[in-house]
């Protein structure tokens, strides 16, 4: 027999540039930023007073009232997104569909970095304010990161396989990536997967303000984001979710299904180094790009676009230029690199699943989003990374970068369909 | 307090936090059968009751408030 393969029939994404996968393509391709001032919360005395807060999000237009107040952000981001990805796949669970899926073979692997932090700090405020004993029935599903998984299924009828990976930064392109094991293995048929992400709150920006990773360009928001440009003082904090519908290819062809792009590759390894910084010369990342390169029998020529983890800290965009120059060699002055960060901000455990989409949409629609705010040139930083400007090109295949605190790393690759 | 203001109130909590209409809400409805209220529903809707009507609901009380007039003459009878 041989290898089932796996494509992507259904996306959806919630960030900074807005609610719906085409209105943030859009303003991607139109290379805006939805980076400003925090509004959600007084900053205090926090170094960094800008983010990518998600603004024209109405829980309501996804989920009941009342369901709404049981769930943290987070989930409702992941509903959100899910609906929007289930929709427009059209994927048929049940045996009443023409063509469905059978429940038990319909999988959710969707993670979250941080989980309901929003939550955890009110509650613990009521605690310490009423008592613990006066705390939210609701508190513990809000915080948990398996419950929006757990709320797609219920939605859905999924029955298969339901679990959240955590791995900072690279959680939703592990989702991915093991969904895409999962369908290949024939344990699932079919895998709603991604993340989403809601900790721009006190906790989550002082904390990240305090470990010196955030950028503070305070008065100019927009150019905050600036992965790879020499200025680059850190990341800014994003929100939101990234959520694909990925189905086994002939099961999704005799439905009619409407095939965005197909997940070739997946690597996942660690840098087995340090707590946040990346090995010296991106070692971990190197490995980790060639694992998904092998896993997809491809060589680096036949890649054409890295969606790269480009997070506009110092660091990791130095280390990530090399280790694309390690694992490309010569081809990699070749391959457009950019980074949706710079418009998005870094949406921490959503990322991999909203540049998972971005790298199928890239293939779909034959335009390659650009870094913005690509101004002054780093010598450490040079490689092409669609400065500024999207570019129609048409490219057979994508990498996906994503490289989590911890050491851990995770790439995926798409191909043309 | 009355027993209409106390009904008002009851309602108006239960209303808030499962999300139906007040006047779907009547004093035979119960909580879980006719208001869609699960386990966790009960423990937040009774906690809700403690803190606006200021009483003592314990856990084996608690169990016996299943309609809004449990809830109602319970408070009627155990209210500063």
């Amino acid at each position: 027999m041989s290898q089932r393969r796996v494509v992507v029939t259904g996306t959806g994404l919630v960030s900074a540039l807005g609610t719906g996968t085409e209105k943030n393509w859009q303003a991607l391709i139109a290379g805006k930023s939805g980076i400003a001032q925090v509004t959600r919360f007084d900053v205090g005395k926090i170094d960094t007073r800008i983010a990518g807060e998600v603004k024209d999000f109405e829980p309501e237009a996804f989920i009941e009232k009342r369901e709404v107040r049981r769930m943290d952000l987070y989930a409702q981001f992941a509903l959100a997104a899910a609906q929007m990805a289930v929709t427009e796949s059209g994927i048929p669970i049940g045996p009443d569909a023409p063509h469905g899926y059978i429940p038990e073979k319909v999988g959710v692997i969707v993670g979250s970095g941080i989980g309901g932090i929003s939550s955890l700090e009110e509650q613990h405020r009521k605690g310490l304010e009423k008592g613990f004993d006066r705390l939210s029935p609701f508190f513990i599903i809000q915080m948990i990161i398996n419950m929006a998984p757990g709320l797609i299924s219920m939605r859905y009828n999924c029955k298969g396989p339901n679990w959240a990976p955590v791995s900072a930064c690279a959680t939703s392109a592990h989702a991915i990536g093991e969904a895409w094991k999962s369908i290949r293995l024939g344990e699932t048929d079919a895998v709603i997967a991604g993340g989403a992400e809601a900790a721009i709150t006190p906790l989550g920006l002082g904390g990240f303000s305090v470990m010196k990773a955030l950028s503070t360009r305070n008065d100019d928001p927009a150019g905050a984001s600036r992965p790879f440009d020499k200025d680059r003082d850190g990341f800014v904090m994003g929100e939101g979710a990234g959520i694909l519908v990925l189905e086994e290819m002939e099961a999704a062809k005799k439905r009619g299904a409407n095939i965005l792009a197909e997940v070739v590759g997946y690597g996942a390894n660690s840098d087995a180094y340090h707590v946040t910084q990346p090995a010296p010369e991106g070692e971990g990342a190197a490995r980790c790009m060639r694992l998904a390169l092998q896993s997809a029998g491809m060589n680096p020529e036949d890649v054409g676009y890295i969606n790269a983890h480009g997070t506009s800290t110092p660091f990791n965009d130095a280390n990530e230029t090399k280790a694309i120059k390690t694992v490309f060699g010569d081809h990699a002055r070749k391959i457009a690199v950019s980074s949706t960060k710079s418009m998005t901000g870094h949406m921490l455990g959503a990322a991999g699943g909203f540049e998972g989409v971005v790298s199928a949409l890239a293939l779909a629609r034959n335009i390659l989003p650009p870094t913005i705010n690509q101004t002054t040139p780093d010598p450490d930083c040079d490689l092409d990374y669609v400065p500024n400007q999207a570019r129609e090109v048409r490219v057979d295949a994508v990498m996906s970068n994503s490289f989590g605190f911890g050491g851990t790393n995770a790439v995926l690759v798409f191909k043309r369909f | 307090m009355s027993t209409s203001t106390i009904e008002a109130k009851v309602k108006s909590i239960i209303a808030d936090q499962l999300g139906v209409g007040e006047d779907e809400i009547k004093p035979e409805s119960s909580f879980i059968e006719d208001l869609g209220a699960d386990s966790l529903d009960i423990v937040e809707l009774v906690m809700a009751m403690e803190e606006e009507f200021e009483v003592e609901i314990p856990d084996e009380e608690a169990e016996n408030i299943k309609t809004v007039n449990d809830a109602v003459s319970y408070i009627n009878t155990h209210k500063k």
